[in-house]
């Protein structure tokens, strides 16, 4: 199954810690957003193998934007 | 250090928000043409009518606005500018922009850009300060080998912090229990400041478990003399970022913080450190001080200083600036409470993007807020959260607590999330209340602890 990993916050790609194929645990830091002088990390919602990352660092993102997918 | 009175007529605000506006209140009160910066994205912000004459900056981002170093330099030529205020944030602490301002003939108005400098590398500030007696927490200089950080951290301590020497505001410092996981906290910190601060430098101190935070307001003339005014207690932090401010400290040994501001203000006469800085420590349980850091600029927390003691700093920083006397050291009078409205959940602490529908800041009888913002404006990602500071003095701390929450309950936002009702949940707890206040307030009051 495929669970979209959305943005809480409006803000832009700071860093992307994990590629596609990783596998992850519910919890893992996939990447770190910036909003407002803030570090967001953007932690799996659920374990499992990250199917695609679809951001890249200094992408702006809009909240509820997918920026990745996991595959369970 | 500034044996002549140098004359200046027109200040070029390098800022934004409400220390620009705070800044351009002060030069209007004191005869000083202003001349404001604005990214795209501030363009519809109150300090820009308030200022004489506003220029655009190319961009959006931090890089290409308010720490754009050419760009501010540019305007203070074309404008006609003889000196420049840095306000807090962004480019305040950077010396190589405060030499650059000095060497085109204008008044920098802030310390000396060596001061930046040296207070600006953590280690060799700790060292300095240790230097001149002040007393700091077991930690070590710059790490330059992991079989040596190991040794070293076994000698400081568990749980010890591992910061980045360049850093500030909390970014990349990690608490680390024991040493099984100190190398790999040691590379993250160094991956982290090296991406956040251009240098990978860390170094690591003794972790002090719920400490206090406290800090002294100096002021130095460079040449020999300095007075302190007073401390601000700021343990209210979420994220390592300050929610709630006030003087005097409660709830704590009232000689031992008397005895490490006058010692803080010796050792920066003693250094002639000048123009304006403000000496963070922190308090362990035990009543064990040490030095945390020193800020060589004006703080975002300076209004409760100026509410008990009745000074302008930004007034008595311009003066400083144009070779002024030190003023003598004011009274204290009463108490003041400072929180700081933000732009983010109250639950889960996210930060909130928006257009402010409705905007209404409280006025108030011994109330003062600085805000930057005005109604119809749009909170964007790119600057730091902060909407608004609420400042509330009283004859008595619960006073000035009971003005505070009035003043929160009347403040008016909608369009974006605020955190409010976090700021009037701890300003009615029961711990706050009895000032048993520490780093970790916050976090036990959220987690209902």
């Amino acid at each position: 199954m495929l669970h979209d990993v959305e943005s809480e916050v409006t803000g832009a790609v700071w860093k992307v810690l994990l590629q596609a194929g990783a596998v992850v645990s519910e919890g893992d830091v996939i990447m770190i957003l910036e909003s407002m002088k803030m570090e967001i990390p953007v932690e799996a919602p659920v374990s499992g193998t990250l199917h695609s990352i679809a951001v890249q660092p200094e992408d702006q993102v809009e909240e509820d934007q997918i920026l990745a997918v996991i595959q369970s | 250090m500034h044996s002549k009175k140098i004359e200046i007529s027109r200040v070029l605000v390098a800022n934004r928000g409400a220390i620009a506006r705070r800044v351009i209140r002060t030069c209007q009160a004191m005869g000083l043409q202003t001349v404001a910066v604005y990214s795209p994205a501030d363009a519809a912000a109150p300090y820009l009518a308030e200022a004489g004459a506003s220029f655009a900056l190319p961009g959006v981002t931090p890089q290409e606005s308010y720490l754009n170093q050419a760009a501010l330099l540019e305007i203070a030529d074309i404008s006609g500018a003889d000196a420049v205020h840095p306000g807090y944030g962004f480019l305040a602490e950077n010396s190589q922009f405060a030499a650059a301002v000095n060497e085109r003939g204008l008044t920098f108005i802030g310390p000396q850009p060596k001061w930046l400098a040296q207070m600006g590398d953590k280690v060799a500030a700790r060292a300095l300060f240790a230097d001149q007696g002040f007393p700091i927490f077991p930690g070590s200089g710059l790490l330059t080998d992991m079989t040596k950080a190991v040794v070293q951290a076994k000698s400081i301590g568990y749980p010890i912090m591992v910061k980045p020497s360049g850093g500030g505001g909390g970014m990349g410092m990690e608490v680390v229990p024991d040493s099984r996981r100190l190398d790999l906290a040691i590379q993250r910190a160094q991956a982290i400041a090296h991406s956040a601060f251009g240098e990978s430098g860390v170094y690591l101190e003794r972790a002090i478990m719920q400490p206090r935070h406290v800090e002294f307001q100096i002021l130095g003339d460079g040449a020999g003399s300095a007075i302190h005014l007073y401390e601000r207690e700021c343990s209210v932090q979420r994220r390592n970022q300050k929610l709630i401010e006030e003087s005097p400290a409660p709830g704590i040994d009232k000689q031992l913080v008397a005895r490490h501001a006058e010692l803080a203000a010796a050792v920066c006469a003693n250094l002639s450190y000048d123009n304006i800085g403000t000496l963070e420590t922190l308090f362990a349980p035990d009543g064990e001080v040490g030095f945390l850091e020193m800020n060589t600029r004006i703080q975002v927390e300076h209004a409760v200083t100026e509410m008990i003691t009745g000074v302008d700093l930004v007034q008595i920083q311009i003066e400083l600036a144009c070779g002024g006397r030190l003023p003598a050291q004011p009274k204290r009078r009463g108490f003041a409470v400072e929180a700081r409205l933000y732009a983010e959940d109250s639950d889960t602490l996210m930060p909130s993007t928006g257009r402010l529908h409705h905007f209404r800041p409280p006025e108030l009888h011994g109330v003062r807020v600085e805000t930057g913002y005005q109604q119809g404006q749009v909170i964007g990602p790119y600057y730091d959260a902060m909407l608004a500071k609420i400042i509330a003095c009283g004859d008595t701390r619960e006073m000035a607590i009971g003005r505070l929450l009035v003043a929160l309950q009347a403040f008016e936002v909608s369009g974006v999330k605020t955190n409010a009702k976090l700021l009037m949940r701890i300003l009615q707890n029961e711990d706050f209340l009895g000032g048993r206040v520490d780093t970790a307030i916050v976090e036990r009051l959220m987690r209902g602890i």
